[in-house]
């Protein structure tokens, strides 16, 4: 099956170029020019990854992110002209799994695009749990889902493949160019940044104090690990 | 003595003494301290000084005058009492002549009852004016003659000093004030003698004028002067003191206005009252301030302008280029159906626009410098994943020109609170210059640590820098040897880029070389991000350096030190030691 791109961009040549290499990779891409018609296009294609143009006339491209972000885990990889970490943090933050920055090699883009399509393919049925008692999570690896005492917790791929890494070592510190290795499908480690802010927002959702995490630990100087009982 | 290991003597007095060695050092020391305190305040506070000063000079001279005043009033009064006492004298001594005068020798008998009649008389009179009032007559040239005093009291000859009684013996009216007890309390007298003529000679007549009363007044006197003048130091004091807080209190508004100023709070200003010389003060410095905070808004303005222009260049060049490079390599993919001439082209296509996109990505890091506008994003970073990841990158580049590449890392983690991103272009760059100009020859990289700092140094033994060009290699665009075709490429900003990243760490990046030797460069950060550097665990030199021109060979250290002639002389040192270089602080 060809998976469809969605490409958020407004200039139509890079846009067209863009096409044209998606095609003969065998994507099937649709286009959208503009921020504020990029979620009716989202929602009418149903994307299986979209490419996001930061800088967009109209709703920006970190709005558009959290707006997709709000109803669809689906994802999203964010095209920059800037790697100032203040861009790359904003974008990670407002929902994008991961980045490329201009100007991007066409084979770079299409393997971070597959890294994060080719996830799913290969389950065994296996449930994981981690964190201390009294506040455990336990992760449905096959039926994607994630619960802590009870409750559901709503993880995009991204953050649940992460949380799945760690979990499957626990006790095991993970540094962060494992991590991108393993999640995000980097061979030479690329932005250790991605990490750090997707370990934010994954403990935004599943640890009680954020400030104080008990699940996803940090190992001062090396990486994180998951924290057991 | 004290350090003699005998015990001394006599234990007792070396206890005293000790006692009072340690009293003295106590109160050697409270008053060391209280001087100490004392100097502080008066280099510090200007109003303390000024009061100071103020009292000091006040003091001398208002005792000045009350000393003046006091000595004039005493002086009038005695002056008074003499001149009414001389004036009794003389009727007293006319009167006394008049009745002594009938006498022809002293050995008569009624002369000594009329000497008597005669000082009683003298005596009497009004006793509001003559109170305590003494008169004598003495006849010192006769000794049957008996002195006679009224009233009648002991001790007159006490009161009369010889120096007096030749005086008057010898013809003159004379005076002396002396102090004695005649009735009572003991006094100061006006003593006043004049002598008598008389047939057979002279005798004398004394007037003791007790002093009280011009004494009490005097004091008083003196007293209300005292009073006047401590008064008037206090007010004038109190009047420096105020004076001066009239000054220094604007003054030290004007300081803490600064302090904030300078503290970055812009929009501080002082209060401006009336016309006078402070309110020009206040008004010039508020003036200077909305300058500044003119100048400074101007500045961030453009500093914002120079950010955003930077960011807008970087988005509206990439944007096509991306497009540019994505067509390249759709080009490039398909050379081989090409002939010989496009194909080339798109060679060459391909290869320039990786040096293109090198060149943007370094002009944009720098300017982005240059903007102030670069962050440090410092996180506890393992340095030796670093340098096994650089080396790995490299190791195509390595193998392609035959440069082995050898690494001396600790055998333990080595952590630094560093931005790992730049720290690893920063050895990108290095070792990537290092391999280079490495001639074929191994390039040597050491990674070094101690509590306070991190270092990376990375040996070349390639031709090695001139002197003068360690210093060259960090300007921009700057070439070793302009007329040498360059090999590798390189957009000639790395090591400017390089220096950048060391300085925003708060850290060094210094190079060494000697032509025919190679180079050596070291990288030095903080071990905690935003501490000072004050050495470095490695050193700059490497250890197998041979000195410039011919000096021993084997890394020996060298000692300076006097030459025949009065000159400096260079040579190995006599022994190794083991810190001999050191590590260096840069200028």
């Amino acid at each position: 099956m060809r998976a469809r791109v969605l490409v958020v961009d407004d200039d139509p040549a890079l846009a067209e170029m863009l096409g044209i290499v998606l095609r003969s990779e065998g994507f099937l891409p649709s286009f959208v020019a503009d921020g504020e018609r990029a979620l009716a296009a989202f929602r009418d294609n149903r994307p299986d990854i979209v490419l996001l143009d930061l800088m967009l006339p109209g709703m920006s491209g970190i709005d558009v992110a959290r707006a997709i972000r709000a109803e669809s885990g689906v994802p999203i990889v964010m095209l920059t002209a800037k790697s100032d970490t203040v861009d790359v943090v904003l974008g990670l933050e407002s929902g994008a799994d991961d980045y490329v920055v201009k100007p991007f090699k066409p084979k770079e883009l299409v393997a971070r695009m597959r890294a994060r399509l080719r996830r799913g393919e290969d389950v065994a049925p296996e449930m994981l749990t981690i964190g201390p008692p009294g506040n455990q999570i336990s992760i449905d690896v096959p039926a994607h889902t994630v619960s802590r005492n009870g409750e559901e917790v709503k993880l995009t791929p991204l953050e649940f493949d992460l949380l799945v890494a760690l979990a499957r070592k626990p006790r095991q510190v993970f540094t962060r160019e494992v991590l991108l290795e393993q999640v995000w499908g980097y061979r030479h480690a690329a932005d250790t940044r991605l990490v750090n802010v997707h370990v934010q927002r994954l403990r935004a959702k599943i640890e009680p104090d954020p400030e104080r995490p008990e699940i996803i630990l940090t190992v001062r100087g090396v990486g994180y690990k998951a924290g057991t009982g | 003595m004290a350090s003699s290991p005998l015990p001394p003597p006599d234990t007792a007095t070396a206890r005293t003494r000790g006692a009072a060695r340690e009293l003295w050092r106590a109160v050697a020391g409270r008053v060391a301290r209280t001087a100490a305190g004392v100097h502080r305040t008066w280099r510090r506070s200007l109003q303390f000084r000024v009061v100071t000063i103020t009292l000091v000079a006040s003091s001398v001279l208002v005792g000045g005058f009350a000393y003046l005043i006091a000595d004039k009033i005493t002086s009038i009064l005695l002056e008074s009492a003499k001149t009414d006492v001389k004036l009794r004298l003389e009727s007293g001594a006319d009167y006394a002549t008049k009745q002594v005068a009938l006498y022809n020798q002293p050995q008569e008998a009624q002369l000594q009852e009329t000497i008597e009649g005669t000082v009683n008389y003298l005596a009497g009179g009004d006793p509001q004016q003559t109170s305590g009032v003494v008169v004598v007559i003495t006849a010192q040239d006769f000794p049957v003659i008996q002195s006679r005093t009224a009233p009648a009291v002991d001790g007159v000859q006490r009161l009369i000093s010889p120096e007096l009684r030749e005086a008057v013996a010898d013809g003159n009216v004379a005076s002396q004030i002396a102090t004695g007890r005649l009735t009572g309390e003991r006094t100061k007298y006006l003593a006043y003698g004049s002598p008598v003529p008389t047939r057979f000679g002279q005798i004398e007549l004394y007037y003791l004028v007790p002093l009280a009363r011009q004494d009490a007044t005097a004091a008083d006197a003196r007293a209300t002067v005292v009073a006047t003048g401590v008064a008037l130091v206090v007010l004038l004091g109190l009047l420096a003191a105020l004076v001066t807080r009239l000054v220094v209190n604007p003054v030290r508004v004007a300081a803490r206005t600064a302090q904030r100023l300078s503290a970055g709070l812009l929009d501080q200003r002082m209060v401006v009252n009336g016309e006078d010389d402070l309110a020009l003060l206040a008004a010039s410095f508020n003036q200077m301030a909305t300058n500044l905070q003119r100048q400074i808004l101007r500045l961030e303005e453009m500093s914002r302008l120079q950010r955003r222009f930077t960011s807008d260049v970087s988005h509206e060049l990439r944007t096509p280029l991306t497009t540019v490079r994505m067509a390249a390599d759709l080009i490039f993919a398909e050379r081989d159906g090409f002939d010989p001439a496009v194909a080339r082209s798109a060679e060459l296509l391909q290869a320039e626009l990786d040096r293109f996109e090198e060149l943007l990505t370094d002009l944009l890091e720098i300017s982005r410098f240059d903007a102030g506008f670069a962050m440090l994003d410092a996180e506890p970073t393992d340095l030796v994943p670093i340098v096994h990841r650089v080396v790995e990158r490299l190791t195509g580049l390595a193998e392609r020109v035959g440069v082995p590449i050898e690494v001396d890392l600790p055998e333990h983690e080595v952590i630094a609170e560093v931005d790992p991103r730049r720290v690893e272009r920063v050895l990108r760059n290095l070792v990537g210059n290092a391999v280079e100009h490495g001639e074929g020859r191994p390039v040597v990289i050491r990674l070094g640590a101690d509590e306070t700092a991190v270092a990376i140094t990375v040996r070349d033994h390639g031709v090695g820098l001139k002197p003068g060009e360690e210093k060259l290699v960090f300007n921009r665009f700057w070439r070793a040897d302009p007329s040498r075709a360059r090999q590798t490429g390189g957009t000639g900003l790395g090591l400017s880029i390089s220096l950048e990243d060391a300085r925003l760490h708060g850290g060094w990046l210094e190079a060494w070389g000697a032509p025919g030797q190679g180079a050596q460069f070291r990288l030095t950060l903080p071990a905690r991000a935003g501490d000072r550097l004050t050495t470095s665990p490695l050193r700059l030199v490497p250890e197998d350096a041979r000195l410039p021109y011919g000096g021993p060979g084997d890394a020996a250290p060298l000692t300076i030190g006097p030459a025949p002639g009065g000159a400096l002389a260079i040579g190995p040192a006599p022994a190794r030691e083991p810190d001999a270089a050191g590590a260096e602080v840069p200028s």
